[in-house]
């Protein structure tokens, strides 16, 4: 009984001492990928140990479309919390960011501008910052099984399914596939898109303008195509059509498969899982079918955000210019690694990152050896990708037909979004 | 019943029950009627008439989520009913451990649906499977239950089946507890077997229980989701796609005035069987 008088007092105290201060509790909702939450507790560990009347209240949330989901009806309600961690691209704008989001365009000054189109609102204001770092779709190998069979790192989609052979040959699984988790079946089409773009070059504007179809496009068909091929060739895991993500770069890992297709944030949860395989594992782009034209789809990461309606908007914006500087991005290094380049100017990655990231880096230093997933050149992305690609994936549905179906998907999206000729 | 008799209560003794019917379920009905007419980002709506509607019937994966609805849905309701029906036969038979055996069999109905879900996810795993291995030792190579296109739905249908068949034996118990021992003991003086006295006495007289088997599973049945999510989440691909998960992917997407147009499909597809049903039920009831 006596406690409840003095525990009110004390946080009288608090609050009256607050006030002279000027406290503020900036409310943080982030998704629960492991990764996340570390790299936002040590941001904001520093950002407090700086600026001690700033401290934060972080929730988290679930990932996938549930966290779609949830986003989506805080901004509605007016609900949400001052600052926010969501994907940047095509889920962006699926958020009617001008109205929505906070103009974020004053805090800009270290962010790289190759990331500024991906948080820009169709009004033209930039609207987000980046948080973490870029990824690259394309394919995990086991550096151990490439030594053993004496393969080399392919340039062509020939030279990865000669390799493929030669893996099953010798008794082991050659690709592992992880349906369980449907949106680890869509990278063999995602990630493919370096090769659509060299190809087709202008097939991200067509597309939008409802110009271009998947269909119609055989560079867009070889996404579909590549599924077709590495279920017909028997190449798969046996528990494909159950297997989840952790599995699929476990498989990888430990040498129980030869690829895994998958981005490049994976390499996380192996330094979590396997630290002694993390340099076990390599990776490269998705091939094409010219190895001259070899180069690296990368997907932008995620970014984080300010409410239109958040009461604290000057202090939310103070922690993520804090964010976006070198200091901060060195925080979330220190925290959790370089998985790949971060978005900020004169951020320099560690010298002993993984194999797999050290694979990576190469691309993103040559010009013109990468290109934006389609997500970010684009707001249309189909919501039903994942599941028309697990039925190619299993051998369901042929590829010309499954791309026929995508494209009949995606006009679903452009009609919600308003987009002209759809 | 027929002659309308003035109730002895004032009208206004049914206010607060009408507030609360008017707030909570009259008011999102008629605005769920208004939303699927509208493109609905949850921000703004836009009033597109029954474009909506005409899309949602235009998806490519409805017509095989109907199909699958109704299959699912007369597949468990038949099974629920039968297996129902003759467990309770069983469990009113005076067998050992009868009382245990009862727990035993409704015991599935209380435990949470994802769980069930994620447990049989795990039994049904194609390589660790409990179920798998336990075939692997007679020599059977099982097949992936949950990841077969052609088997998935029937393997949700199964759990869904395990899972509710105690209430159905509960409701047919209590159905069975009512029927009178006399009309057993005539029949037994009229000389009827066993299988004589459970058709031609059993099955009539419990059809009051019946008809809540039915009625009850077949609308569980219709609007089942939480079972398949929790298991395949519709796929393989769409091959385990019902009306329900259909819906729910629009949702997900962020389709909301889509998503509710189908929910206004959905319900009246379930009226549009529940309602005959029950009026042809109700007729034969009182024909006995």
């Amino acid at each position: 009984m006596k406690l409840i008088p003095s525990a009110a007092l004390l946080s009288a105290f608090i609050v009256a001492s607050g006030m002279a201060q000027a406290e503020t509790t900036l409310s943080v909702l982030i998704d629960n990928n492991p990764e996340t939450i570390a790299a936002f507790d040590a941001l904001t560990a520093a950002y407090t140990a700086a600026n001690p009347d700033v401290t934060f209240d972080i929730e988290q949330r679930a990932g996938g479309a549930e966290g779609d989901n949830l986003v989506k009806t805080r901004l509605a309600t007016g609900e949400m919390a001052d600052v926010f961690a969501y994907n940047s691209g095509s889920l962006f704008q699926a958020l009617n960011p001008s109205e929505t989001l906070a103009d974020l365009s004053d805090i800009q000054g270290n962010v790289i501008d190759s990331f500024k189109p991906v948080v820009t609102s169709p009004d033209g204001v930039v609207r987000g910052i980046p948080f973490g770092a870029a990824m690259g779709g394309g394919i995990y190998y086991n550096r151990k099984i490439y030594e053993e069979l004496g393969l080399s790192v392919p340039k062509t989609w020939a030279e990865f399914m000669a390799n493929n052979e030669k893996i099953k040959a010798a008794g082991k699984v050659a690709v592992a596939q992880t349906y369980g988790d449907t949106w680890t079946s869509q990278l063999f089409v995602l990630a493919d898109f370096y090769n659509v773009q060299s190809a087709v070059p202008n097939f991200a504007a067509d597309y939008t303008a409802n110009a271009i179809k998947y269909a119609t496009t055989p560079a867009a068909v070889q996404g579909f195509q590549n599924l077709e091929d590495v279920f017909k060739g028997g190449y798969l895991n046996e528990d494909f059509g159950v297997a989840k993500f952790d599995e699929g770069m476990r498989m990888v890992a430990l040498g129980e498969a030869a690829h895994y297709p998958m981005l490049t944030f994976g390499i996380g949860t192996v330094k979590q899982n396997y630290p002694d395989n993390v340099n076990d594992i390599g990776f490269f782009a998705q091939p094409g079918t010219d190895a001259a034209k070899n180069g690296l789809t990368v997907w932008m990461p995620m970014a984080a955000y300010v409410p239109a309606t958040s009461p604290n908007l000057e202090e939310a914006k103070k922690f993520l210019s804090f964010v976006a500087s070198v200091e901060g991005c060195n925080t979330m290094i220190g925290a959790i690694g370089a998985t790949g380049p971060y978005l900020i100017e004169g951020c320099e990655l560690p010298t002993d990152v993984p194999a797999s990231v050290a694979d990576m880096l190469p691309y993103f230093q040559t010009e013109g050896m990468t290109a934006p997933a389609l997500e970010f050149l684009s707001p249309i992305k189909g919501p039903a990708l994942e599941q028309i690609t697990v039925e190619v994936g299993s051998g369901i549905r042929p590829a010309a037909e499954a791309a026929a179906l995508y494209d009949q998907d995606v006009e679903k999206q452009a009609k919600q979004l308003g987009l002209p000729n759809w | 019943m027929t002659a309308k008799r003035r109730s002895p209560y004032p009208y206004w003794f049914v206010l607060p029950a009408a507030v609360v019917f008017t707030v909570l379920f009259l008011v999102p009905t008629i605005a769920s009627f208004w939303f699927s007419m509208t493109r609905w980002d949850l921000f703004q709506t836009e009033f597109i008439g029954w474009d909506n509607y005409r899309q949602f019937f235009k998806e490519p994966f409805l017509v095989q989520g109907l199909t699958n609805t109704l299959i699912y849905a007369v597949v468990t309701s038949g099974a629920k009913t039968i297996l129902g029906l003759l467990l309770a036969v069983l469990l009113t038979s005076g067998i050992l451990w009868q009382g245990f055996l009862r727990s035993v069999v409704f015991f599935p109905v209380l435990v949470s649906t994802i769980g069930v879900g994620i447990t049989f996810a795990a039994l049904m795993h194609p390589t660790k499977g409990a179920i798998n291995i336990a075939l692997s030792y007679v020599g059977i190579d099982g097949p992936s239950w949950l990841s077969d296109p052609t088997l998935a739905l029937y393997s949700v249908a199964f759990i869904d089946i395990w899972k509710g068949v105690g209430l159905a034996t509960l409701i047919y118990i209590a159905g069975l507890a009512a029927i009178s021992p006399e009309y057993y003991e005539a029949a037994r003086i009229d000389g009827a077997t066993r299988s004589q006295q459970f058709w031609r006495v059993t099955v009539p007289l419990v059809q009051p229980a019946t008809v809540t088997v039915v009625t009850l599973s077949l609308i569980g049945g219709l609007r089942s989701f939480d079972i398949i999510w929790a298991t395949t989440k519709g796929g393989p691909g769409f091959a385990s796609d019902v009306l329900a998960s259909v819906i729910y992917k629009q949702y997900q997407a962020g389709f909301y005035g889509l998503a509710t147009a189908g929910n206004v499909i959905l319900f009246l597809l379930i009226a549009i069987i529940i309602l005959p049903l029950t009026w042809w039920f109700n007729k034969r009831e009182v024909d006995l």
